[in-house]
């Protein structure tokens, strides 16, 4: 965990800080789990603060299905949680990728039972990736990840262990968008006879059976005897309590009725469980694939202005944010588009050269003042920023914005919003500036960018811009192998969208916090809160 | 608690509207500050609360918006007298400018809703017939949701902020505050005079602002203070679940919401204050509401 | 009477309806979209395409005619239809949170009731001495503290003075009734606290209304023993008002408990109403308030009914 931290350079000034806490917590004299002898047995609970809509993981885009649902299931391949971003097979034993990079031959295991006591083979992992990649519309079948996979031409299952995907072109991470943690392998007979059983019930090759959920209460699995991977799960069984509030969340876990929350908690609840639990917790702590970055309206007057743009992200002080806010907030790396830490995230050198993100405030608060003058914005320019009704970490990113802007002599108002409004508002674009966020499993620019394409390519472009420049650089990068290259891609294209046009402003990224009991073992935390819990690998200690 | 229906703290006009007619008449200022001591400390409390929050520029020691990262979450001292929260702001000067909030909340919406309710009940209770069916059969439906129900539906409708608030607020009033009103405008409008005034030709405006209203005054302002510590429960709770003013507006409710719970063992001035205020607050409005419909309630005089 | 109770059953059945045509236009002109919050509101990328797909499953493209109708039919064949963000019957949703808002609305009920009446009484008899003081000053303070607040007071106060925790999760009361009440008194407690307030409030005016009465004067000058008068004669004359209070707020108990219910975690049907206002679960809200506005219209009907039964002064045709 440290040398997780380590790496991330943007975090390295506030490491001190953080490393204070840590020590106060005492977790660096924590046994290495990976050193101990997994005990069998036992049931662990976790809690977690929302509800599965549907059960079917092709369809929901929640870490609230995948919480409780995932231990019932396999994938073809999976990130190995232990060395995150790794990828390791799952139900595939081994896997080649021809030299052209357009043909990714599975092995699949045998031997792998269904709960149902039936055999899996490579045909059940095809209609997976068939339902994925190209699902049945006219029946109803609706799959959320299909354009992630618009280089796949076809999924071919030749025997009953092999599978192979062919491309329409090479491209990078192909493997890591298939470990997607959403890409639960199901029955084939059951997908050709109902293609929706699977939104309303759970029948999987995984460590765990289902057992019972109770709408609003709980979801209780316990072990598949039969499972493939002999000696594994540890685990009896499990048990995830459904807890909104985060007040009874925190008492839940101090009293010791749950152990763990796998999304994360803010520094104070961190502070208030080790407080309470004393040195039978242990608090892991990464950078989280998770930013709140602020939507610009650039259809409206003044924002059409690349200056006033420019202004509005100069005058936020991000390193000094990252060291306040992350005392108060799970909000800390300063970073560009991609998440700092990660594979393609910007060099300091580089990142420090944007605008916004440099360390002289001073001189860019008066760049900024000179900015707007020269754009004609007026001191006491009054606008609003509207924001999500979520108190962490939204208003505090919301507060700490309104404070950085007052400093320019802007006068901003702010407006949380109840969700269903505040998607209507940004859709619609009924808003000045607003708070905007974005989550997710992989470090991969054709994912994460594909947001800030021009507004006629992307969905979810609320800025409303229309930049060719941009459109180009990111389809040069999705077919771009070589990953240097495709870093310096990227690095083009965050350079244009946030500092020359300044359509979109990056605040700060998250940090993960997971406080859990120490009799918790064999957990790791990783950059997100979707790939975990990684159920067959945890076991508790006496 | 704002969750219980202050259709119940006007229960008592209710329960005898059901029962039997009701007959009140105004009373002097100079009465009341005699009779009701209680009810008189009450309304001076307010006086100077309005003061406070008119003036709360000069009052508050500190910027209640400014943050200040070198003073977080510091407990109640010399330099901050109820402690700071989690963005160094000073508690206490958000309570002094939360006031403000509150009243503004309080007094809108009790005023807005009291006055356009009453409006209602006294037209629909001269009228009568249609008008009057038609109307009470809408307040049936709306009178049938809790009121915390109501307000939410209207601030999903209508959208949050303070100006907002006090709609939401002030609407989810109305149908109660018209049930009780036609009440009484129902047993004035049997009286004598009213039908004098029919008979001699007086236009219906006339006869509703000069006979009418004047009779129905008294639970009137029996509603206005009845309802105006409610709106500024009603706020606190609808702040809580986020359907509230925005930070960082300083406001009551919303400064026990989210980091108010999540400090609570750590810092737990920052929750115990603005709850103190709000509960001081609203019981100097409740006091002053039970005063005011002691003096103006002939039949619970001694 | 049996002919007006009767009239006052059918009547209800309008207002439901109207009660349901309101609903069903209020929900889907609130701005929001339920398949915009299922899917982009964890921060994910989702196409338009798939997000239309999702809503013409859910029939939200249908003519808003056709989506009414349809609801319509379903409601006369005692169909409430599918929650649109689960999938499962909205009758289910509601029957598994019913149980516990009953429960707690019968234990707030009870309380309150317990406190009121004995205060309310001793209040209106003491009139202008201290225990009357005492009594007002407590029940004006139970209207004034936020629920949540004190909610939250109660929590902090158990689990930092006893380093007790209340249980997680609901179970029957009669399968563990230990663990049931454990759970539910505290916030029967701090619900009933305030429900007492108003109820107090209540037996107090309306004993001393009766007191005056000359029935009541007649009694004390010929003498009678003063707690018969007050059990025979005081009390049960006073008792209509204070039935109409308490039978009201328990009918809004059922579905108003919105804040209470989250500071206490309880699986609700208060905790529903906001979760599915929250979501833009139209099936579910639809149902949830129709079943808000029966327990009102019903508790007061029967409320009706008792005044037509009860009180001599009140005749109907």
């Amino acid at each position: 965990m440290t040398e997780m931290m380590g790496r991330t350079r943007a975090v390295r000034t506030v490491l001190g800080l953080v490393a204070a806490t840590v020590l106060a917590v005492g977790f660096l004299a924590a046994p290495t789990p990976a050193q101990q002898q997994p005990r069998r047995g036992g049931t662990l609970v976790y809690i977690s603060t929302s509800q599965p809509p549907s059960f079917d993981g092709h369809r929901e885009t929640t870490f609230a299905m995948l919480h409780p649902v995932k231990p019932h299931y396999n994938y073809l391949v999976k990130f190995d949680t232990q060395n995150y971003p790794k990828v390791v097979g799952d139900l595939a034993e081994s896997w080649t990728a021809s030299r052209d990079g357009m043909t990714y031959t599975f092995k699949i295991r045998s031997g792998v039972k269904f709960h149902d006591g039936s055999t899996l083979t490579s045909r059940d992992i095809k209609a997976t990736y068939d339902k994925i990649i190209f699902p049945k519309e006219d029946q109803g079948v609706i799959s959320i990840r299909k354009a992630m996979y618009h280089m796949v031409r076809v999924v071919e299952a030749p025997d009953p262990q092999t599978v192979v995907f062919r491309l329409k072109f090479a491209t990078a991470g192909f493997v890591e968008k298939l470990a997607s943690p959403f890409n639960f392998v199901y029955k084939a007979d059951i997908l050709e006879r109902d293609p929706r059983f699977y939104e309303r019930n759970v029948m999987g090759t995984g460590p765990f059976r289902f057992v019972e959920y109770v709408r609003g209460s709980h979801w209780v699995g316990r072990r598949f005897e039969d499972y493939w991977d002999r000696g594994k799960p540890y685990l009896d069984g499990y048990r995830v309590l459904f807890i909104a509030s985060r007040s009874a969340m925190l008492a839940a876990i101090k009293s010791g009725q749950a152990l763990v929350e796998f999304r994360g908690v803010s520094p104070a609840e961190r502070d208030d469980i080790v407080g309470a639990v004393g040195d039978k917790v242990m608090v892991q702590s990464s950078p989280w694939q998770c930013n709140n970055t602020v939507a610009i309206n650039t259809k409206k007057k003044p924002f059409d202005d690349a200056r006033v743009r420019r202004a509005l992200t100069l005058a936020i002080d991000r390193w000094g944010g990252s060291q306040a806010l992350s005392q108060i907030a799970f909000i800390q790396p300063v970073g560009a588009m991609m998440r700092p830490g990660g594979d393609y995230d910007m060099p300091q050198a580089e990142l420090l050269r944007l605008a916004g993100y440099s360390r002289n405030m001073t001189a860019a608060r008066q760049q900024a003042r000179q900015l707007l003058r020269e754009a004609g914005v007026p001191e006491g320019f009054s606008f609003t920023l509207k924001n999500r009704d979520i108190s962490m970490p939204y208003e505090a990113v919301g507060v700490y914005l309104v404070d950085q802007w007052r400093q320019i002599g802007l006068n901003v108002r702010h407006e949380q919003q109840e969700g269903g409004r505040y998607f209507a508002d940004l859709r619609a674009g009924n808003y000045d500036l607003s708070v905007d966020f974005a989550c997710d499993f992989i470090d991969d620019p054709d994912v994460q960018l594909q947001k800030f394409l021009s507004s006629d390519v992307s969905d979810l472009n609320y800025g409303g811009y229309v930049d060719r420049q941009l459109d180009g650089l990111y389809f040069r990068i999705g077919r771009t192998a070589d990953k240097t290259e495709r870093a310096r891609l990227v690095h083009q294209f965050e350079r244009r969208a946030l500092d020359e046009q300044a359509y979109v402003i990056y605040v700060l990224w998250w940090q993960r916090i997971i406080p859990h009991w120490r009799t918790l073992r064999g957990y790791k935390t990783t950059t997100n809160h979707y790939v975990e819990p990684d159920l067959a690998e945890y076991w508790l200690a006496e | 608690m704002a969750e219980g229906d202050p259709l119940t703290i006007a229960a008592p006009e209710v329960a005898a509207g059901r029962a039997a007619g009701v007959r009140r008449r105004p009373h002097a200022l100079a009465r009341f500050v005699r009779r009701q001591p209680l009810g008189m400390a009450g309304l001076t409390l307010i006086v100077l609360q309005a003061l406070i929050a008119i003036f709360a520029s000069w009052v508050a020691p500190y910027n209640p918006v400014a943050n200040d990262f070198g003073a977080m979450l510091q407990p109640p001292s010399g330099t901050h007298w109820f402690g700071t929260d989690a963005f160094g702001r000073d508690v206490l000067s958000r309570i002094i400018f939360g006031a403000r909030t509150a009243l503004l909340v309080g007094f809108g919406a009790s005023l807005i809703g009291s006055t356009l309710g009453a409006m209602i009940g006294v037209a629909s209770a001269y009228f009568g017939g249609k008008i009057d069916l038609f109307v009470q059969r809408l307040v049936d439906i709306m009178i049938s949701f809790p009121i915390i129900i109501l307000a939410m539906a209207i601030v999903a409708f209508i959208g949050t902020g303070a100006e907002k608030l006090v709609v939401a607020i002030a609407l989810s009033f109305i149908p109660r505050v018209e049930r009780v009103v036609r009440g009484s405008a129902l047993a004035v409008r049997a009286m004598t005079y009213v039908e004098a005034a029919q008979a001699i030709g007086s236009g219906h405006w006339r006869i509703i602002f000069r006979h009418m209203a004047p009779n129905v005054a008294a639970p009137y302002l029996v509603m206005v203070t009845a309802f105006l510590g409610q709106a500024i429960l009603l706020e606190a709770s609808l702040s809580f679940l986020g359907l509230g003013v925005s930070e960082p507006t300083p406001a009551w409710g919303l400064m026990l919401r989210g980091a108010a719970v999540d400090f609570a063992t750590r810092a737990p001035w920052m929750a115990i204050f603005p709850g103190l205020a709000i509960t001081t607050t609203v019981l100097t409005f409740n006091v002053l509401g039970d005063a005011l419909r002691d003096a103006l309630d002939p039949r619970l005089r001694t | 009477m049996t002919r007006y109770a009767l009239t006052r059953f059918a009547l209800v059945v309008p207002t439901l309806l109207a009660v349901a045509v309101l609903i069903f236009v209020l929900v889907r002109v609130v701005p929001g979209d339920i398949v915009e919050l299922r899917l982009v509101s964890g921060g994910s990328y989702v196409t338009a395409g798939v997000i239309e797909a999702e809503r013409a499953r859910l029939g939200l493209n249908k003519p808003l005619w056709d989506q009414f109708v349809e609801w319509m039919v379903g409601m006369f064949r005692l169909d409430l239809g599918r929650s649109m963000w689960s999938g499962e019957s909205v009758a289910r949703e509601i029957g598994i949170r019913l149980p516990l808002s009953l429960q707690l609305a019968v234990m707030a009920t009870l309380i309150a009731t317990v406190m009121a009446i004995p205060l309310g009484t001793i209040a209106a008899v003491q009139r202008g001495r201290w225990p009357d003081y005492v009594v007002q000053v407590f029940s004006v303070a139970g209207l004034s503290v936020p629920s949540f607040w004190l909610g939250i007071l109660i929590i902090l106060f158990l689990l930092n003075v006893f380093g007790y925790l209340p249980p997680l999760t609901f179970s029957p009361l009669l399968k563990d009734p230990g663990a049931n009440l454990a759970q539910l008194i505290w916030p029967a407690l701090a619900v009933g606290y305030r429900y007492s307030a108003v109820a107090t409030r209540m037996t107090r005016s309306a004993v001393l209304e009766v007191l005056r009465e000359d029935y009541i004067r007649t009694a004390w000058a010929k003498g009678l023993a003063r707690r018969m008068i007050l059990r025979r004669h005081a009390l049960r004359n006073a008792m209509l008002p204070v039935i109409t209070v308490i039978g009201l707020e328990f009918a809004f108990l059922i579905g108003g408990l919105v804040v209470t219910e989250q500071v206490f975690n309880l699986n609700g049907i208060g905790k529903l109403i906001v979760d599915a206002i929250n979501q833009r679960d139209y099936t579910l809200i639809q149902g949830l308030m129709l079943l808000v506005a029966t327990a009102y219209i019903l508790v007061n009907v029967v409320i009706d009914l008792l005044y037509a039964a009860l009180d001599p002064r009140i005749s109907y045709g």
